[in-house]
């Protein structure tokens, strides 16, 4: 497969994260090409999930960055502690503004609005840095100040992810877990839902049958009013991937999709990623510890070891690799 | 396990037609339960043994006053029940809808503007210090969560307690006008019929308003959230504006109540508002059934009757009994002398430890709640069953 003349989903540059002492990816040039199924592999420890992390927006990388579709992610900064100090940037400034109008000897009404103003500036930026950053942390994110985008922003930029231990909303039920998914795609908002406007109704109602077709899709039928903790391991999974899918991403990341299940789940679950590259043009990314899974079904795989890329290719090239089955078996295997 | 997500959930998909007619007629279910409850309660109470208690009117009295614990739980119920946020301070929206009414129309502040404008802005305002309070606590969960909620409660009555000048301090504001309403007539203590009614509509469209949004986006939202905050965020809910809607929701509601109470009562003081009052209403939400519209309601009103009219029959009724004080040596023991109603919250805390042991999914729980709290070693019964029917 000639991955060079397809353009990527995602491609990181120089992307590094640090956990204080410990580097757990470093400097990680990375791209998935369109419509492939990409794996990424490591030994236990390897940085595999933290690089999964990072691009679904769970962390932020300590440095480079991620381009999506082409653009490079910053749709919401890092609230650090840095962004405190912006909120009261303006307030600030008015204050010293009151200071002036006092030594300029301007009448008292003048410097008492001046301060009012700071008050009611202050007030306002707190209320709006809570619900979304103030516009010049987002124009410093913009200048790469700031690198890091929230999970929500990555689902809406259309990254979707299952995670490593299921992480299903346990007491709501099947359908329900799909219609969080679908969260983005659903647009009435609260006065639709206490008015039951038409809208609404009509709505909620495709919702529902667009949920249920999403179970259908990943073979889940008859369990649409279950209670998602009471399913069966092995249909968690497939839920967990309906839920992804319900929001519509151009890219899915699987995070062992295959953990704890026997050779015949396996086997159907691998004819389900490729049925969901094939039928809905989907691009995904897996981390994976099942070498048959890998080896059976990606188009490319990369090889993470110690945080570092140490091979990339198609399955024949990476299993002859001496570096990853170095990393793999250790030095004495070769 | 964070004890909410596990005591929280919604209403059972319901198979059977009876119960689906009901589901999906909610809003006329509540419409038609209320009504009926509102017009057979003073009714009810003619017959013995509540006769013997106290007068038609007495009882109407607290019937409406209960409404408006009704209302404040029904809001907590957004807060902690659906979206899981842990708040202990949940009085201060209470207080603030309360002075609100007081500034409106009060000789004090020497306004008078009608009841309707005033219960609007009180709950606005209400919402917008929810959305105060939340704001700095997003990223708080469970216990801290709690503690700066608890912080916030007690900082709301100091403030109306010292800002003398603005507040009247300590004696409250007093001396409030009596809304006199157009079609419902005028709040007076003798006559409590519009203020029973007003209460028990307005108590109606909030259940409504929640009904329905517990079963849209927002409410799927609160409930993701409450389940896994970062599966919640990675699915692509903002939890951040779905947190502080929870917030500003429970809050406005306290706010109608807070009005609505400071209209019939007519002076309010900081003390009313204290933590033993967001304690209580607490306590409601949990002994009704946490996430449970009709079930928190419930929960609240018979809570409210047993602390308001029940304790204060038992002290009657022993008095009544003509015991004799029994010297065991140490100390006598009279039993009539002993006052009830000062032992309100040992009450309260017996029956929650009660509750948490037999009865963990509250006095009227729904059905999904019970079978997670009944069956949660026991999932693949719960398949069993599901695959058969």
């Amino acid at each position: 497969m000639s991955d060079v003349a397809r353009e990527s989903v995602l491609r990181t540059v120089q992307l590094t994260k640090r956990f204080g002492g410990l580097i757990a990816v470093r400097s990680v040039d990375f791209d998935v090409p369109a419509g492939s199924i990409s794996s990424l592999i490591g030994p236990n420890g390897a940085g595999k999930t933290t690089l999964f992390n990072v691009i679904a927006g769970l962390s932020d990388p300590t440095t480079g960055f991620i381009e999506f579709l082409g653009r490079r992610v910053v749709a919401k900064p890092e609230r650090g502690w840095l962004e405190p100090v912006m909120w009261v940037i303006p307030s600030g400034a008015l204050l010293l503004a009151a200071n002036e109008t006092v030594s300029a000897g301007l009448p008292q009404a003048v410097t008492g609005i001046v301060l009012l103003a700071a008050f009611a500036a202050l007030i306002a930026t707190l209320l709006l840095a809570s619900i979304r950053p103030t516009w010049y942390v987002v124009a410093l994110a913009r200048l790469g100040v700031f690198k890091s985008a929230r999970p929500n922003d990555m689902v809406a930029a259309g990254i979707g992810r299952t995670f490593q231990n299921i992480r299903l909303f346990s007491n709501m039920t099947a359908t329900e877990n799909v219609l969080v998914g679908m969260h983005r795609q659903l647009h009435q908002n609260p006065l639709d839902a206490v008015l039951r406007t038409r809208r609404q109704r009509t709505e909620e109602a495709e919702g529902r049958q667009e949920a249920i077709k999403w179970l259908r899709y990943v073979n889940l039928t008859g369990r649409d009013d279950a209670v998602a903790r009471n399913l069966p391991y092995g249909d968690q999974r497939r839920l967990e991937i309906a839920r992804a899918l319900a929001s519509k991403p151009k890219l899915l990341l699987l995070d062992e999709p295959t953990a704890g299940m026997n050779p015949s789940e396996t086997a159907e679950m691998m004819k389900l990623f490729a049925r969901i590259r094939d039928e809905l043009g989907l691009t995904i990314l897996l981390i994976e510890h099942d070498m048959r899974v890998v080896m059976g079904i990606s188009d490319r795989v990369t090889v993470l070891d110690h945080g570092e890329k140490i091979a990339e290719g198609t399955p024949q090239e990476v299993r002859g690799n001496p570096k990853v089955i170095e990393a793999y078996l250790g030095k004495g295997a070769l | 396990m964070n004890p909410i997500k596990y005591l929280s959930a919604r209403a059972k998909p319901v198979t059977d037609p009876s119960a689906r007619y009901l589901r999906e007629h909610q809003s006329l279910t509540v419409v038609v339960g209320m009504a009926l409850a509102t017009t057979l309660l003073p009714f009810i109470i003619l017959f013995p043994p509540f006769s013997g208690f106290s007068p038609q009117t007495v009882w109407v009295q607290g019937f409406a006053s209960a409404g408006i614990f009704v209302l404040l739980a029904l809001g907590l119920n957004v807060v902690v029940g659906l979206a899981g946020l842990l708040d202990l301070g949940y009085a201060a929206f209470f207080a603030i809808g309360a002075y609100t009414y007081a500034y409106g129309a009060s000789p004090f502040a020497g306004t008078h503007f009608p009841f309707w404008p005033i219960l609007l802005v009180g709950a606005l305002v209400a919402a917008l210090f929810g959305i105060l309070l939340g704001a700095p606590t997003l990223r708080l969960r469970g216990d801290y969560l709690a503690i700066v909620t608890l912080g916030f409660g007690e900082i709301v009555p100091v403030v109306f307690r010292n800002a003398d000048t603005y507040t009247n301090g300590t004696n409250g504001i007093g001396g409030m006008y009596r809304p006199a309403l157009p079609v419902f007539g005028t709040f007076l203590g003798l006559d409590p019929v519009p203020y029973y009614i007003t209460v028990a509509i307005l108590v109606t469209l909030a259940m409504i308003t929640l009904y329905r949004i517990q079963d849209s986006r927002l409410g799927r939202a609160w409930m993701a959230i409450r389940e896994d905050e970062l599966a919640a965020a990675s699915m692509g809910i903002n939890t951040i504006t779905s947190k502080l809607l929870a917030f500003a929701i429970g809050a406005s509601t306290a706010g109608l109540g807070g009005v609505l109470y400071a209209s019939k009562v007519t002076i309010i003081s900081p003390d009313s508002f204290g933590f033993t009052v967001s304690f209580t209403i607490l306590a409601m939400v949990v002994l009704g059934g946490m996430g449970n519209v009709w079930g928190v309601a419930a929960g609240a009103f018979v809570v409210y009757e047993i602390q308001s009219e029940l304790l204060k029959q038992l002290n009657g009724f022993v008095q009544n009994l003509n015991l004799p004080a029994v010297n065991i040596g140490l100390m006598t023991i009279d039993i009539s002398k002993v006052d009830f109603l000062q032992y309100q919250f040992l009450l309260y805390g017996l029956a929650l430890v009660g509750m948490m042991l037999l009865r963990p999914e509250g006095l009227f729980p729904n059905r999904r709640r019970q079978q997670e709290l009944r069956d949660t070693d026991d999932a693949t019964a719960a398949n069993e069953e599901l695959a058969q029917g």
